[in-house]
């Protein structure tokens, strides 16, 4: 679950981005995610090359989404390593979106290497139209 | 240490013709060696695969890679933490490279090199004669 100070780089990174207009703030934990929300929808995109679809696990509970997944390092045993720059191991993630979401209705995707997860809101989430009824002019 | 990255980005085509300036990226690598070849995984996730591109050319290794299209949200952003764009990186290579057999594939988001060495550049066991 997000804590306080996450949250306040959320939103420190909105605004980061709003004056730079490009990209990207220093990511604070691995993935590096990109939410966005259509109304209907969450949306959560995370970078996640080498993984497959069977090394991530993916637990959502109300607001909750929690990311969770495990890499092993791709070298041999005997081989001399000169560069080695990419993660490996465990990793874990949580996000709490700012409505509930629709457990059952949750789709995932993974296409080289990009995570690529659709979480409908709960129909209590979504936003409703409202009907105004107008009764008559008041003079 | 043979193989030691020079530069960031590689002049390369690979941006042109894009409809908006595409932000270019340094993708994470680890290098290995072994008795016979070097071994390079790229992180390149979400390329188009017929958009890498690995060149071999006066001891200097550049690969690069276009990201696929994908729909970028114009509104509703609660998080964005990455960029989305192409990939570049340039490697001197200072061992030879047998380039005819240079191999390379594009997996899971992953770009792996196979260089294998040339004859001569593998360590040979010499025989200790003793009488």
């Amino acid at each position: 679950m997000l804590d306080a100070i996450d949250r306040l780089n959320w939103w420190k990174r909105q605004v980061d981005q709003l004056w730079n207009g490009a990209l990207v703030a220093e990511p604070a934990a691995y993935p590096a995610l990109n939410l966005w929300d259509d109304g209907e929808n969450f949306y959560v995109e995370a970078e996640l090359p080498g993984f497959k679809i069977e090394d991530i696990d993916l637990a959502v509970a109300g607001c909750d989404l929690r990311i969770r997944g495990k890499r092993e390092m791709q070298a041999g045993k005997d081989w001399a390593v000169h560069r080695r720059e990419r993660p490996s191991g465990e990793f874990a993630r949580a996000i709490t979106f700012p409505a509930e979401v629709d457990a059952d209705r949750v789709q995932a995707a993974l296409h080289d290497g990009v995570l690529q997860v659709t979480l409908p809101k709960a129909p209590a989430a979504k936003p409703r139209k409202i009907n105004v009824k107008v009764l008559g002019h008041q003079k | 240490m043979s193989m030691e990255m020079t530069k960031g980005s590689a002049s390369s085509t690979a941006a042109e013709a894009r409809p908006v300036e595409t932000p270019r990226f340094v993708p994470a690598v680890d290098i290995y060696e072994t008795a016979e070849e070097y071994v390079v995984l790229a992180e390149m996730p979400g390329c188009d695969p017929k958009g890498i591109d690995v060149q071999f050319e006066g001891g200097e290794l550049s690969i690069t890679g276009r990201a696929a299209r994908r729909e970028i949200p114009q509104a509703g952003w609660l998080a964005r933490e990455f960029g989305i764009g192409d990939y570049a990186r340039t490697f001197n290579v200072t061992e030879s490279i047998d380039t005819e057999k240079i191999q390379a594939e594009y997996e899971h988001g992953i770009l792996t090199l196979r260089l294998p060495k040339v004859e001569t550049a593998k360590p040979r066991k010499i025989e200790v004669r003793t009488k």
